[in-house]
């Protein structure tokens, strides 16, 4: 019997062998078919020949997360069936384990493989001679002399197998390949389709007998959707608020960001600058934003590390930013570069020495991404902090189908600027004015009328130094009440957002990208029994400290799932709230929670009580 | 009208008598006040230490920075707005020492803008240690031993890292400071000027008198004007490879001239385009008016959302 329109299938290869492009166009030919898709890749720290693999997901409904177990793999290299196991410091085993029962592998023909060689008996082997069909489909073109400069696609004969194993639209197919070749490069669009093309014939010849029980259709198409993933959801957030100067240092997983805005710059007018290093990206966005362009910078771990200090003077010259996005990886140091974690919750809001305000916004899924990184703009404006947007590797370079995002009623708040015509009637402009609310209206240089100072000493309000204790004491009350009032003005629904029932027997707190999987877990929770409902905090800082109690108070069980060791999130609630969770589910091997894994994790806590539990299923 | 008073604030300065930094302040204001720049077109950006008490010195707008990142922080305050005439100022500390790698990176983009270096070889505000800039060998009154570093050559460095402006002054000599400091602004790129400076408290080597070469047989003064001895470090035609490269090898030799004869004045001087130059060529809007002059905030996004479709 087959199973329609409901696939995990994942192709493994290393590094540089396109297994990106494939899974991308195989992606996007589901999403036009009117299928949905979760598509996320693991890789290594490494340019060329490390293991990585890319898992797509495809289902008649939306999808908010992957799974652990793969229907349809295929495999570009040994490695990816049976791990590194024969190197002198193994580090996987393979994924051919990961195959569930009933699911089937695409490998090499030319492997050679026995069929025992697998270890198991429950799952179908598609050899295909990756080569041989390559150098026919070259043939065609007259390129089969050239076989090396082309050897990389086959990644697209593979491609093409898979999908004749499903028996999914080829022209829809066809059509994602070739967009991928434009210009110069169009005739290699053709290739490539040719490529697919021999792939896909060649499994439906000789795998057409025996199908495979997974079949893949189209469905009625409605509304467009987009294919996008965090970087692209925040770099486009930025360009509709208006951000006129970006700054960043290479660094993974945040540069994508900001290379999409580079790539862009000349049609929306916004200078971006690769900075010596995060010091100066911070320092470059804040001079910018005092100088009155929106501004921000991206980063990971180790460059926010660095940029802490920046972030301190951003913070006591009420600077109107800069937005900074901390794309987190796994730490400390270099920690794991390639590798997901959410564990900077706690540096993101302590960085640099001394008490400023700043913002710190988590959102938990592509769509809040690009709302939050508006409103960033927003904020860091209105109450002339620096406002942090914590974000990870997962969330960055995941991608999802969603509709495109509607951008009415988005409006630009600049907050309080001064025209030369009200800098005109105050010949005593003081740019740090105590005023009720904290804020103080602001000009910029260049203005007639609004000449200030500013300094990281603390300072009178013209911005002059001081160290007078009276004066201190105002300016830090000053400061720090423009946080309070961010509290009072930015409403509850958009600070956390409780998901599911209204009161469940069991609560389940988490934060940022782990939003997906626990969204799915749920559904599979409560098809066996388990009723739950999610707690997703949004906002760090305000943190809605009334909001949390009054939803934590009356529930039954809490448990926090983090992707961490300490579970930050879990204490800054006991700080703000004094509510302690009861138990936690955490995961900090660097690879971001299935939908599975929340299942049995809760599962864990639910019916055997445990109070931690640490997950890895890499 | 503007006069020198447009120039100034009533902060009160708390420099030690006889600094050489109210020499460079003087300078920068009679500079601004002869020019006709008016003071809101003007801003002036400082790193850590006395001399980045500056800028509150000065009526113009202000900034007051980190120790040793006035060069990024005046980067973006520059390329936000370019109308603006930007002056950054620092020590040799702030600049050479921990602000080192900015002053490399902010040299090769040249930005239309001046860097002023007060060099007077120590730090002042920490109470007398070693800067970069002190030679090797040396100990200043309040060390407790003589500096096993070598000293950097700011002036070498600066050629090296591509400022397209260099030069050297004396902040005891106003005037040679202040057509120096004039040419800097006036030049189209980053113009970087090392300004050679006493510390009257804690520098009991390179002092006045020393600079005056009191201590020499001959009683004549160490410093000497480039221009007088015909020495021309202008590059005439920079598409010309071996030009230049003459041009910035003459410099870095004539930079390392130290001991009884000092140089001082232009050492290197090329206009090539400039940073705000090549943005402009990607985006022409920026050549029009500064960013933080138009209206960026009606962006219609659907090009972009839908090329994810």
């Amino acid at each position: 019997m087959s199973v329609a329109n409901s696939l995990t299938w994942m192709i493994g290869g290393p590094q540089g062998s396109g297994i990106n492009s494939v899974a991308e166009n195989f992606a996007k030919a589901c999403i036009r078919g009117g299928l949905h898709i979760f598509a996320n890749i693991e890789y290594h720290s490494n340019i060329k020949g490390e293991h990585s693999y890319y898992r797509l997901r495809v289902d008649s409904r939306e999808l908010h997360s992957h799974v652990d177990w793969v229907d349809l793999l295929v495999a570009l290299d040994k490695e990816t069936l049976f791990g590194d196991l024969n190197k002198a410091h193994p580090t996987h085993k393979g994924h051919r384990h990961e195959v569930s029962p009933g699911g089937g592998i695409i490998y090499d023909a030319a492997f050679k493989l026995a069929p025992e060689s697998f270890g198991r008996d429950d799952i179908s082997l598609f050899p295909v001679p990756y080569m041989d069909l390559l150098i026919d489909s070259l043939k065609a073109f007259g390129k089969d002399r050239e076989l090396s400069k082309y050897q990389v696609m086959v990644n697209t004969i593979a491609l093409g197998a898979s999908l004749g194993l499903v028996g999914y639209d080829f022209g829809l197919a066809s059509e994602a390949i070739k967009e991928g070749f434009t210009g110069r490069k169009a005739s290699l669009g053709d290739l490539n389709v040719s490529a697919a093309q021999h792939g896909y014939d060649y499994a439906q010849k000789m795998f057409g007998h025996n199908p495979f029980s997974i079949r893949l259709q189209r469905q009625t198409l409605g509304a467009k959707r987009m294919m996008v993933r965090g970087v692209q959801a925040v770099a486009i957030g930025k360009v509709k608020a208006g951000c006129g100067f970006q700054t960043y240092y290479p660094i993974t997983p945040a540069t994508d960001e900001s290379e999409f805005l580079e790539s862009h710059q000349e049609e929306y007018n916004m200078i971006v600058v690769q900075a010596e290093d995060e010091i100066s990206a911070i320092n470059m966005a804040t001079g910018a934003a005092h100088a009155g362009l929106r501004s921000s910078t991206s980063t990971s771990g180790p460059g926010f590390s660095l940029m802490a200090e920046g972030l301190g003077w951003s913070g006591i010259t009420e600077a109107p930013g800069p937005v900074i996005v901390l794309w987190q990886r796994a730490g400390p140091a270099t920690g794991m570069p390639t590798r997901t974690e959410q564990a900077d919750l706690r540096f993101a809001l302590h960085a640099a020495h001394g008490e400023f305000p700043r913002l710190i916004i988590a959102p938990g899924d592509v769509v809040e991404s690009f709302y939050d990184t508006f409103d960033a703009f927003n904020y860091a404006e209105r109450y002339q902090v620096p406002v942090i947007l914590l974000v990870d590797k997962f969330l960055a370079s995941t991608y999802r189908d969603v509709p495109p995002f509607d951008t009415d009623g988005m409006k630009v708040d600049r907050g309080d600027i001064l025209q030369e015509s009200d800098l005109g009637k105050n010949p005593d402009y003081k740019r740090y004015q105590f005023t009720d609310l904290g804020i103080s209206p602001r000009s910029r240089p260049g203005q007639k009328g609004g000449i200030f100072w500013t300094t990281g000493d603390e300072h009178d309000e013209y911005g002059h130094i001081t160290e007078a204790a009276d004066i201190r004491i105002r300016m830090m009350n000053k400061r720090m009440r423009k946080v309070e009032l961010a509290s009072q003005v930015i409403p509850d629904s958009k600070k956390a957002t409780l998901h599911g029932p209204r009161s469940a027997p069991t609560t389940i707190v988490g934060w940022g990208s782990t939003k997906g999987a626990i969204l799915d877990g749920m559904e599979e929770l409560r098809a066996s029994g388990i009723e739950t409902n999610f707690l997703q905090i949004r906002y760090v800082n305000p943190f809605p400290t009334e909001l949390v109690t009054r939803i934590l108070s009356g529930s039954g069980r809490k448990i926090a799932i983090e992707g961490n060791y300490t579970a930050q999130m879990a204490g800054l609630i006991r700080e703000t709230t004094g509510i302690a969770v009861d138990s936690k589910v955490l995961k900090f091997d660097g690879r971001p929670f299935s939908q599975n894994e929340i299942y049995e994790g809760v599962k864990d806590v639910v019916k055997d009580g445990m109070r931690e539990v640490s997950l890895s299923h890499a | 009208m503007l006069e020198l008073k447009s120039y100034r604030t009533q902060v009160h300065n708390d420099w030690c008598p006889g600094c050489g930094d109210f020499g460079i302040v003087n300078a920068i204001q009679m500079t601004l006040l002869e020019m006709q720049l008016e003071p809101h077109r003007v801003a002036i950006f400082s790193g850590i230490g006395c001399s980045a008490k500056t800028p509150h010195y000065i009526n113009a707008y202000g900034f007051h920075t980190l120790h040793g990142r006035v060069l990024p922080i005046a980067t973006g305050g520059k390329l936000a707005n370019p109308s603006l005439t930007v002056i950054a100022v620092g020590g040799d500390g702030d600049g050479l020492g921990i602000g080192a790698g900015h002053f490399v990176n902010t040299g090769r983009r040249n930005l239309d803008f001046t860097y002023v270096l007060y060099n007077n070889g120590v730090y002042g505000l920490t109470k007398g240690q070693a800067s970069p800039t002190l030679p090797k060998g040396l100990k200043t009154k309040s060390m407790p031993a003589p500096s096993i570093q070598e000293g950097v050559n700011p002036v070498a460095m600066a050629v090296a890292s591509g400022y397209t402006f260099v030069a050297r002054s004396y902040a005891l000599d106003v005037r040679h400071l202040k057509t120096t400091l004039r040419a800097a602004i006036e030049h189209r790129g980053s113009a970087f000027v090392d300004v050679l400076q006493t510390c009257p408290t804690y520098n009991d080597i390179n002092t006045k008198e020393w600079y005056a070469g009191e201590d020499l047989p001959s009683k004549a003064p160490r410093l000497y004007k480039l221009e007088e001895t015909g020495y021309d470090g202008r590059v005439a035609d920079p598409t010309v490879r071996e030009q230049v490269n003459s041009k910035k090898g003459n410099a870095l030799l004539k930079s390392f001239e130290w001991g009884d004869k000092i140089p001082i004045g232009i050492f290197f001087k090329m206009e090539v385009a400039t940073f705000e130059d090549q943005l402009a060529n990607r985006m022409p809007a920026l050549g029009e008016k500064p960013f933080v002059e138009q209206d960026i905030y009606n962006r219609d996004v659907t090009p972009l959302l839908n090329e994810l479709t």
